[in-house]
Parts: C-alpha cells; structure tokens; sequence
C-alpha cells in the first residue's frame, strides 16, 4: 500500500485549515470546510484499498477473491449525506448572514467580541 | 436482547419526521403537546432502560446481527447505568424546556419542535450506542439540530454569526473523530468499541497515539475544554434560552461522556503504561479550562455569556475529575454532571425570564428592576449557591468524589482549582443576583453605558407583564432536584457502582461480544470522613458571596495600583475570545498539534 494517499488526505486536511483560518468570506470558508471534509474521503478510502482488488461484490465470483473493503466506503458514503447536510445549513446560515448584516466578512462582524 | 432499547431514538426521530411532514396542518399547540408527550415517552424508556442496566447492562444487536465467535458484524446499543442515565436527563432537560417555552416565544413553528426532538433523538442515540462509528453518526446529527437551534432567529446577524462560529468549529472537530475512526478501523478492522478495544489490547505506537489525539480532541471542541472553548459563547448569547438549557446542560457534558466512554473502552489498555502521561496533561488541561472560563465569567456583564463562561469553568473541573482515572473520580463526574446541569438549566431559565419580562440580559440594564421577582429571585440564589458546589447539592457530592479520587493519587492541589472556579463563577452569579433583584451597586456608569450590546428584543414578546407559572415552575423544579440528588441517601453509592460497571473493560467487551451475564455488583459502602470536605465547600460559597457582595460595594479597587496587572491579564484574554470564527480555528489547530506534541513527548521520555 501506497504512502501517497494518506499524504494527500494530510494536505487536504490542512489546506482546509488553512483556508478557514485565512478566509475574509463566510461561503468561501464554509467551502474550504468542504475541501477539510474531503481530506476524511481520501483517508477511508485509501484504508479500505487492496492492490489488485475487485469491487466488493460477491455473486458469482469463487470465494477468496481478493476485494477492497466495503465498510469504509459505506462510511464514506454515510458521511458525504452528513456533511452534505451540515455544509447546506452553513450555507443557509451565511445566507441569512448576508441578507440582515449585509456583509459575508468574518472581520466585520463585531458584536461577539470578549 | 431488548426490543426496548432502540426505542428512545426511534420514537423522536419518527415523531419529528411526521411533524416536520405534517408542518402545515399542525398548529402550535397541537405541536407543543406532541413534542412534550415524545420527550415524556421518551424519558420513561431511558428511565426502564436504567433500571435494567442496574442489573445487567443491556446489549441490543441490530438486526439480530450478533456477534460470531466474538467477532462484532453488526451495530449495536450498548446500555450500561451511566449511558442510560445521561438518556434520562437528556429527556428531563429537554423537557423543562419545552415547557419553558410554552409561553416564551411569540411565534414559534412547528420546525422548533421537530429540531427539539432530533436533538433529544440524537442524545440518547449518542448515550447508548456501542459502536464508534454510530457515535460519529449521531454526534452529527446532534451537532446539525444544534446548529439549526442556535441560529433560529435567523433576522439577527449576531445568531447568524455565532451559529456559523458554532459549526464550523464543531464540523472541524468531526472530521478530526473521524479520521481517528478511519485510523482505529485501519489498524483493527472494527467498529464496534468493545471489538477495537479487544484487538488493540495493550500495544501502543504512533497511529494509536495519533488516533487518540484526533479522537479526543474532536469530542473537546465539543465538550468545550481550553482551547477549543470559543464557540460556547457566541452560541449561548445567541440561542434562544430555553435551547442554552440543553447545550449548557448536556449537550456540552455528552462530550465529556463520549471522551469518558472512549478512553475507558478503547484506550485504557493501549495507555495503560502511561496512564500518568495522560493524567499529567488532562489535570493541566483542565485547570486551565477551569480558571479561563471562570475569569472570563466575572468579567461579563451579559447574562448568558456569563452563564456560558460558567459552564466553561465547570466543564475543566469535569476534565479534571476525567483526568483522574478512577471510578471514584468517575462517580463524582456523573455527579457533578447532574448536580451542575440542574442548577444551570435553572440559572438559564431565570435568564430566560428576565429576557421575556425586560428584553434584556444585560447585568448593568437590569439594576434593581427585578426586585419585586421575588420567588424567581430566590430560585437564582439557590442556584447560584448549587454553583459554589455547596454542601446539600448533587455537585457538592460530585465535587467531593472528584478531590477524593485525585487525593488518592497525590494530587491534592486539584481542590484550590475548585475552590478558584467556584468562588469566581458563583460570585459572579450573585453579583447579577444582587444586581438585579436587590438593587445592590451603582446602576449603569458613564463609561459604560455607550458600549455595544447584543441586541435582544425579537426572541421573546417585549414586556410583558407577571411571570406564567409554566415558566417558573420548571426552574424552580430543576433547582429543588439539584437539592434532591444532593440529599438522597444511597445515590453516591449508586453512582458508584455505575461508576465501576463503565471503566470494566473487560466486562464491557465480554458483555459486549460474548453475551456473557456478567450482573452488577454493588459498590462497597464508602466510609470517607466528610468534615473537611464540608468546611471547604462552605468556605467556598461563603468566599463567593463576599466576592459578590465586594464587587458590588464602592470599594471595589477596580482603579487600585495593583488591581492594574489583573485588569491587563484580563484586558489580553477578553481580546482572544475575538467573536472571529478563523481565530478560533487557529486555537484549535494549535491545541490540537500541541495536545499531540505533548503526549508524544511524555509518552516517549518515559
């Protein structure tokens, strides 16, 4: 098994910190959090993958054949409809945000300091 | 096998669904009796699941996916006291509030409702599952009904902003549970908790380690601990009262429990060489937590953010009990969870009525306006007197076995943390009490009357006047419960002994994987002198009434020389609660690398 995707999964984990903490625009950071989230994907699937397996589907083929992993890819599959949630209600919220304060910029907003 | 046992999270999610579906045909009281009955029924199952976790923890297979020669296929609740008894509160609190808000909101939807019951439907789900990818399941659906709750004025941008600063930080928290779950399923092949603490057994190497920082730090953004504490006090000022009743209440403490569960299940063999490593950094961790919070607390003038700070502070004394690691400590956490959910849900809730009679929480507004509340004046001293941990409430018997368990390590200092958060948070609440509803002090000065307030007047209709029994009864009822537990004979034995049925590795993975009838056997009876303990805990409470009774006082020497070095220290921690969601991100990230860089370090010296 490769150290390349655990790598990438890595980078994509802190690009999207990255882009959070540096965002000056609430759509754009609730993306970057998109982008943190996908980083999760590339790591369940590089743990389920077998070189040289087959899709994990069983009829009709002997028994032994090597597969990749099933499980993760439910989980990955069960996250996606998670986080599609929570990122269309962020979004909702920064739309709100932007239709009463008129603004999208984390720095403008000032009223929950201290 | 319990037919009983997927009840609690089947029955809200369903009657929420139907409501949400329903949405346009169902008015608003046919909605509030629906979701109050729900959470009744609801709290009933928990309450007939704990007394048969009493006797032996009940273990439900989905499915009837039962495990093969130890081998976990399926899914499954694992119902042990501890996890029931968070259910039941979970149910309890959701409750008051409901009622609470039978007369709060002008208008409320039915919307309100189904979020009500997806939250209560998710906590217990969280409480009772076995499995670590369910938990990761439910914490999100917990954290999705939260989010939603917390920006339900959505014509305010101050809710809007601090739901946003609320997600984000908790999103990233579960990406980090979930990329510790991938590593965890990466190494063992399992997802259910008894089967990875099975297989992981007591080998200890990097991707454990790094699997552990991801897993606990994920569920302390949650539980709110330094530094991951930021988000808690957009999200309180923002949400509706009685929906920081149940974050402050238990949604915050189901962190704690989830780290608690995980650590005992899954890591307690991996660390068990290192336990001293580990304990090193939660008792630092939650000292730190705990003298934030409670600095952060007397410095607020804004009732709820007040509150919130509060719950902060606690949230480290809880850390610390944690950090102990041992069924006494654990025992005086569920406690102090308990003791500490009562009094705050009621403390919020009188927050709450202040909000609806005066649409303010402002602590300087508020000057002598609420003299003639008596009755909810007396309601907010009480509670506040729960704060200081006196004895005769559920927290002093929690704060108790806590500093029992760290003296039997050695760790006797915990108690002046104690001493310092309860002091400061329930001084603080008092200095509003006597504010408020006697009238003490100097009514708004000059300089700060011109600073900026979160503005407060759409939630609840503007001054109305006298105060609904439904509003006042369930404050007033949590706050004689707090009382209650802290009376009740037996319960520390009780909790105890749930206490020890939690941290049993063993008999919860031979429970777990094999069916074994493993019954509960009692705690021994504890005959622990209590005549120091006592006389700390008044002098607490004492300490924090002449703290507030002081700061109310004209000789309060906020202008004195050496009073300056204080205020600057202060001055630098109230400029880093920015109210900026990349900020906290930045906390975040650091304490995540530093939460890992520490514990490598230690782990490695040893």
């Amino acid at each position: 098994m490769s150290f390349f995707p655990y790598a990438v999964a890595a980078w994509l984990f802190i690009i999207g910190l990255y882009g959070i903490v540096t965002s000056r625009n609430f759509v754009h950071l609730v993306i970057c959090l998109a982008v943190l989230q996908s980083s999760t994907y590339v790591l369940l699937l590089s743990i389920g993958y077998r070189v040289g397996g087959t899709a994990p589907v069983f009829a009709g083929v002997p028994v032994g054949t090597l597969a990749v992993d099933p499980v993760v890819q439910a989980l990955m599959l069960t996250d996606i409809v998670v986080e599609a949630t929570v990122v269309a209600l962020l979004l909702a919220l920064a739309l709100q945000l932007h239709k009463h304060a008129n603004t999208l910029d984390p720095d403008k907003l000032k009223a929950l300091e201290g | 096998m319990s037919t009983l046992a997927p009840l609690p999270v089947v029955i809200p999610l369903s009657v929420a669904a139907i409501l949400s579906a329903l949405n346009k045909f169902v008015g608003r009281r046919l909605s509030e009796a629906l979701a109050i009955l729900t959470t009744i029924a609801t709290g009933v199952m928990c309450g007939e699941l704990l007394l048969q976790a009493r006797v032996q923890p009940v273990i439900h297979w989905f499915g009837g996916w039962t495990p093969r020669a130890g081998v976990a296929l399926g899914i499954s609740f694992a119902i042990d006291p501890i996890a029931a008894g968070a259910a039941v509160f979970a149910s309890l609190l959701v409750l008051a509030a409901l009622i609470f808000s039978l007369h709060y909101f002008e208008t409320v939807g039915t919307l309100f409702h189904v979020l009500m019951l997806g939250f209560l439907g998710a906590m217990c789900g969280f409480a009772l599952t076995g499995d670590l990818f369910n938990l990761f399941v439910f914490f999100e659906l917990m954290s999705a009904s939260a989010f939603a709750l917390c920006g339900y004025k959505v014509e305010e941008p101050e809710s809007m902003q601090g739901a946003l600063n609320f997600g984000i930080t908790n999103t990233v928290g579960a990406f980090l549970v979930l990329s510790g779950i991938g590593l965890l399923y990466g190494r063992t092949g399992a997802l259910n908790m008894a089967q990875i603490g099975r297989t992981l057994g007591g080998n200890l190497d990097g991707l454990v380690i790094t699997a552990f920082v991801f897993i606990m730090s994920g569920f302390f953004i949650k539980a709110a601990v330094f530094p991951f504490h930021f988000w808690l006090a957009d999200a309180h000022a923002v949400a509706p009262t009685p929906v920081c009743v149940l974050f402050s209440g238990i949604m915050v403490e189901l962190g704690i429990y989830a780290v608690l569960r995980v650590y005992w299940v899954i890591f307690d063999g991996p660390f068990a060489a290192h336990r001293w490593d580990v304990r090193a950094l939660l008792l630092a961790v939650g000292s730190i937590t705990a003298v934030v919070g409670a600095v952060m607390c007397f410095g607020q003038r804004h009732i709820k953010r007040l509150l919130a700070f509060s719950t902060v502070s606690h949230v480290g004394l809880l850390t610390i009990g944690f950090g102990v690691l041992k069924e006494g400590a654990l025992a005086g956490v569920a406690l102090y969870v308990l003791g500490h959910g009562l009094v705050k849900a009621a403390l919020f809730l009188v927050a709450g009525l202040l909000l609806h009679r005066f649409s303010s929480v402002d602590e300087l507004e508020l000057h002598g306006r609420a003299c003639r509340m008596q009755a909810t004046g007396v309601v907010f001293f009480v509670a506040a007197l729960g704060l200081a941990s006196m004895p005769g409430f559920a927290t002093f018997l929690g704060e108790s076995g806590i500093i029992d368990g760290a003296k039997g390590i050695g760790q006797g200092w915990v108690r002046a943390v104690f001493v310092i958060a309860g002091v400061l948070t329930a001084g603080a609440v008092l200095r509003v009490w006597g504010r408020v509803f006697r009238g003490m002090g100097k009514a708004e000065d000059a300089e700060t009357a011109g600073a900026k307030k979160i503005d407060e007047d759409r939630e609840t209709n503007a001054a109305s006047h006298g105060i609904p029994a439904v509003m006042f009864a369930p404050a007033a009822a949590l706050v004689l419960l707090a009382v209650a537990v802290g009376l009740m004979p037996g319960v520390k034995r009780a909790v105890r002994t749930a206490a020890i049925v939690m941290q049993d590795r063993t008999g919860y993975q031979a429970r777990a994987l094999e069916h074994a009838w493993i019954p509960v056997t009692p705690a021994e009876e504890e005959h622990t002198p209590i005549g120091k303990g006592l006389a700390w805990s008044f002098g607490t409470t004492a300490a924090a009434l002449v703290l507030a009774f002081l700061s109310l006082s004209p000789y309060w020497p906020s202008k004195h020389v050496l009073a300056r070095p204080v205020a600057k220290t202060v001055h630098l921690l109230r400029a880093i609660h920015s109210g900026h969601v990349g900020d906290y991100v930045a906390f975040l990230t650091f304490g995540v690398a530093a939460f890992g860089v520490v514990l490598a370090v230690l782990i490695h010296l040893r």
